[in-house]
């Protein structure tokens, strides 16, 4: 049975080098699956094709609730469904917070304006900063501003979010407020596919941990295994790397 | 006789005044029609240029390097004088116009391209990740951060369009500096060159100073 999410011998090259060797995932309707994996492992480029950020080689290929990732108006339909967060927040400088999360229902969707800015407020009393709503970005912290773009791809009410990321680019006292955020979403039901690099969000929140290495998953499981009982050699160098820390 | 009288005779600066307000008017027509025309065409060459297919993407550099390499006057003069041999004959307005044009849109193509190519890739991505087509994209996320960046460098190159229209004088346009030249003719004064001069200057020294005011600001924007 093919999983919501549902990869199949996805391969993407960067000239000689292979970033991504052969990945066949399923995620299931509402799963909260976790990424790890040292830098350079492939993970985030993972991700990235799932809503085809990065091309792949077209003898791979990609499914969203049976929709084929390719171009065009498939490509279009993928994408309204599917939610990211960047590690860098990519908000618009030149919009305020409400107007960065109303953007996309407007112009995607076609929502009447003050329709979507009632959605705005609510989506940015959900994560927790409805009063900064008139700001620009660049006046909110690193932390508000990654809530903000929480918001902002929960207004297209996706059905997959996607992080990559998320809290790397934060300051050590604003990951945690994030990592709330994320974890309130994951109680919704919505479908989560989070690279990341916190181990304890991991294994509290995730339904199944992945380890990623060289392009490729080494392993994979519930959190309460991989993270304390990995199989593999590998798993177990990058753990202890990363645990012992 | 003394250089007042000779440069800045009142007698004569009153008489050709008439004349050069009309100059003065038919110059700023052509430099704001050109410039709003430079500007339609640069940003379709730099949507071109950046984002055509690779046959439509070469010809497109090719015309911006050859419209910034030809001088304007020998385009001008060809527009108005080697046309009509193969039938297409131009007002002296529509030839100056043209060139200018021709010549604006090539640099203000290459000030857009500088200013979205200057918009961190990160916001395409994020506009792409939320469904946004390519145009919409470009009219809601990227041209508005785009034109911020460019503004300077697009007065600048207003200034040069203003200033250049007095060219036009050669195709027998009765442009500001026309009409001077005409005037101190029928006067046999040079007053009205120099009023002329002090006209220009009126005009474009304000938006000088505020190119410099706006290149200072982001200057410090950015430290």
């Amino acid at each position: 049975m093919d999983g919501f999410v549902s990869i199949r011998n996805l391969r993407k090259s960067y000239g000689s080098f292979e970033a991504l060797r052969g990945i066949d995932l399923d995620v299931a309707k509402g799963e909260v699956v976790c990424v790890i994996g040292p830098s350079g492992s492939g993970k985030s480029t993972l991700i990235r094709c799932i809503n085809r950020l990065e091309s792949f080689s077209p003898e791979s290929e990609i499914r969203v609730d049976g929709i084929p990732v390719a171009t065009g108006r498939a490509l279009a339909r993928v994408r309204a469904e599917v939610g990211m967060v960047f590690q860098s927040f990519n908000l618009f400088p030149h919009l305020t917070v409400r107007e960065n999360v109303m953007l996309a229902p407007r112009k995607v969707r076609g929502t009447p304006r003050a329709e979507a800015a009632a959605r705005a407020d609510q989506l940015l009393s959900r994560v927790g900063i409805a009063d900064q709503a008139d700001k620009y970005p660049e006046h909110l912290s690193g932390g508000q501003q990654q809530r903000v773009a929480i918001a902002r791809a929960l207004a297209m009410d996706p059905q997959v979010m996607l992080f990559d990321e998320p809290t790397s680019a934060l300051d050590p006292e604003m990951v945690g407020e994030v990592l709330d955020v994320m974890r309130d979403l994951a109680r919704t039901g919505v479908t989560m596919i989070v690279v990341t690099h916190e181990m304890g969000f991991a294994s509290q929140v995730a339904d199944r941990v992945i380890f990623m290495d060289g392009g490729q998953i080494v392993e994979q499981g519930p959190p309460a295994q991989l993270l304390t009982h990995p199989v593999e050699q590998r798993t177990r160098n990058f753990l202890g790397a990363v645990l012992n820390h | 006789m003394d250089i007042v009288d000779t440069f800045l005779n009142a007698e004569v600066m009153r008489r050709s005044l008439p004349m050069l307000l009309q100059g003065l008017w038919i110059t700023l027509q052509l430099g704001a029609a050109s410039i709003v025309a430079g500007l339609v065409l640069g940003l379709g060459l730099a949507m071109t240029r950046l984002y055509a297919v690779a046959p439509l993407r070469l010809l497109t550099r090719v015309y911006i390097d050859v419209f910034r390499s030809i001088p304007l006057l020998v385009l001008l003069i060809i527009i108005y004088y080697a046309l009509p041999f193969v039938g297409i004959r131009l007002s002296p307005f529509l030839s100056a116009m043209t060139a200018l044009t021709l010549v604006s849109g090539a640099y203000t193509a290459e000030i857009f391209r500088a200013g979205i190519e200057a918009i961190p890739k990160g916001q395409f991505e994020a506009s792409a990740a939320l469904g946004l087509g390519g145009l919409q994209t470009m009219k809601e996320v990227i041209l508005p951060q785009a034109v911020k960046i460019v503004i300077p460098p697009l007065t600048n190159n207003s200034i040069n369009v203003v200033k250049d229209t007095a060219l036009a004088s050669v195709v027998a346009m009765p442009d500001l500096l026309k009409q001077a030249t005409q005037a101190q003719a029928l006067a046999a004064n040079p007053t009205p060159l120099i009023v002329a001069a002090a006209i220009y200057v009126a005009f474009l020294w304000p938006l000088v100073a505020a190119v410099s005011r706006m290149e200072r600001r982001f200057a410090a924007r950015r430290r």
